[in-house]
């Protein structure tokens, strides 16, 4: 059978085979994975419903809006008793993901 | 927008890093065949098997799961109140199947062999598994009230499994007339959804209020005291004045027996007896009846797991979320499970890869309405401790107390985008 192939939007194009990509995918799903799949039980991938929707969210803004719902300088209803559960380090890694996925 | 959404997930998994390790190869090529199977289309076992196939997509992933369409829990409260219909909370496998690849069966498992690693279903089929995630939800201990026994459950409802059970309570509190008592009786801990039952007397005094304005919800507790219970009691203050009534277990909210044909239920030695109009018997619980049957509860009730990964401590290969695992500090809440099923995901792909485990970050979040226009919350961010699963220190809570009209507001609204944003992440 013929394997699908799929582009990789991160860090420049690459072109690799299904198997070999999702190989990869295994070997490297863990703790981001978990982090950034965490957020779209709310703010859904798909961008349904009315949360704010992080696809495409620019990195910086990503961080630095986690640290002030963080220290509270951004008023929240949740996020900021949200955004108290994760590190600095952990912020970063969502930023960087949610910065290169596209709608 | 199935390529884009993989390709998202791939990144998140890290793809990028070129080096590979000898000796992994093999392995990751032996799991590419891997058969995946999950017990239980709902909260936790739909993520799960959304998630095994956008993370690994080659792996062979199948479902079972006996129902053709899926009510939710969240969401029948609001049925209950007028404000929502069944359609508003009906689930379907459709997206599993077509988007995401997944085989979706539907069957019952009944029996589950953790030394061949086999599933057997209701319908007669065999199944081979190389790794198993069971999230089967709960099931009732009526043993624990004498009086009423699961046969009663057309009189009486539960509504705790939601579906039909739901359009017939609605039913009974449109039936009931104006002046009447519905009573709630809420369980000990642990349970499926601890702000439950108070949401749900909040949902039907917002009915009540409107519909039949001189009736009392009363709710006999068997506990002390209530998740989110300073800001239901102040809301139901502010909406509901003296409607709705709560029984703590020391004050005679204990429930002890039912006499179902006079819809009475007595506490304190019968010195407590509480005459209803509409009866809502939610009964103590216990692991998915299918846990329990394959050894997955030991001695108790409920499937004690690995905090790392999820995987059963009495069967290797067989992972637990949900309902029906212990799972630390989180609460059995629908939040959980789809959390949960992340984590499994991510643990299963490693096991069959033969990688390290990678430790759990999990969050949970609940609303719940007072009102269509006033909802509170409780969040929590968990990670694993010495061995369990613990709060986040410093993060999480409840809403704030005495926050203005828009807050709630706000929250209500936030409320229903939940709903929408999780089923998506579930189901879609
Ligand atoms: C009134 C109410 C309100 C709630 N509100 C919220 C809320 O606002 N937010 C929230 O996060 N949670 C809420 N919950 C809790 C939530 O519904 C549950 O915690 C969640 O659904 C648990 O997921 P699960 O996968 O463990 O079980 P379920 O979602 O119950 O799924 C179990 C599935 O397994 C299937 N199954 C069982 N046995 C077998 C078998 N032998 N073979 C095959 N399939 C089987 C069942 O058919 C079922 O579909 C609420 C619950 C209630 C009762």
């Amino acid at each position: 059978m013929m394997k699908p192939v799929f582009r990789i939007a991160a860090g420049g194009a690459m072109v690799l085979a299904c198997g070999l990509v999702g190989s990869q995918a295994m070997a490297d799903a863990g703790r981001e994975a978990m982090i950034t799949s965490s957020c779209f039980s709310c703010h859904s991938i798909d961008a349904t419903g009315n949360m704010p929707n992080l696809v495409g969210y620019p990195r910086d803004l990503m961080i630095s809006q986690m640290q002030m719902f963080s220290n509270g300088s951004r008023p929240s209803t949740i996020m900021d008793r949200i955004a108290r559960g994760y590190s600095e380090a952990d912020y970063v890694v969502m930023a960087d993901y949610f910065a290169t996925i596209e709608q | 927008m199935t390529d884009l959404t993989r390709r998202s997930f791939l990144k998140a998994a890290g793809i990028g890093g070129m080096t590979l390790a000898a000796g992994w190869t093999a392995a990751a090529r032996s799991s590419e065949k891997a058969h995946v199977v999950v017990v239980g289309g709902g909260s936790g076992g739909a993520t799960a098997a959304k998630y095994v196939k956008r993370f690994a997509p080659e792996m062979q992933v199948t479902l079972i799961e006996p129902k053709a369409t899926y009510h939710t829990c969240y969401g029948s409260n609001w049925v209950l109140g007028g404000h929502a219909t069944m359609d508003d909370i009906e689930q379907t496998y459709g997206a599993l199947k077509e988007r995401h690849g997944v085989n979706v069966v539907q069957d019952t498992v009944t029996e589950v062999d953790p030394e061949r690693r086999t599933v057997t279903t209701a319908g007669g089929a065999t199944m081979n598994y190389d790794r198993l995630i069971m999230s089967p939800g709960i099931d009732f201990r009526y043993g624990a009230v004498p009086g009423i026994t699961e046969a009663d459950a057309e009189r009486v409802p539960h509504a705790w499994k939601a579906g039909e059970q739901t359009v017939l309570l609605r039913r009974q509190l449109e039936a009931m007339p104006d002046g009447g008592v519905f009573v709630i009786v809420a369980p000990g801990n642990p349970f499926r959804c601890p702000p439950g039952p108070y949401e749900r007397a909040s949902m039907a005094a917002h009915y009540f209020k409107q519909a039949k304005p001189r009736s009392k919800i009363l709710i006999l507790d068997n506990k002390e005291n209530f998740s989110k219970q300073g800001l239901f009691m102040a809301g139901w203050d502010e909406h509901y004045g003296d409607m709705i009534e709560w029984l703590p277990s020391s004050e005679g909210g204990q429930v002890e027996e039912i006499d179902v044909a006079t819809l009475t239920a007595y506490s304190d030695g019968g010195f407590g007896e509480f005459k209803a109009d509409v009866l809502n018997y939610i009964p103590p619980q216990q692991a998915g009846v299918i846990a329990q049957r394959s050894g997955l509860t030991g001695d108790g009730l409920w499937c004690p797991v690995d905090g790392k990964t999820f995987e059963s401590t009495i069967h290797a290969g067989i992972y637990v979320i949900g309902d029906s695992c212990v799972a630390g500090a989180m609460p059995k809440s629908g939040h959980s499970a789809n959390n949960q099923g992340k984590v499994a995901a991510v643990a299963v792909i490693r096991d069959l890869a033969g990688l390290e485990p990678e430790t759990a970050s999990t969050a949970n979040t609940c609303y719940s309405l007072i009102t269509p226009d006033h909802a509170i919350s409780v969040a929590g961010v968990y990670a694993y401790q010495d061995g369990d699963i613990v709060s986040v220190e410093g993060a999480g809570g409840v809403s704030p107390a005495h926050a203005p009209a828009p807050i709630r507001r706000m929250e209500a609204i936030y409320t229903k985008g939940w709903y929408t944003g999780i089923v998506g992440d579930i189901w879609g």
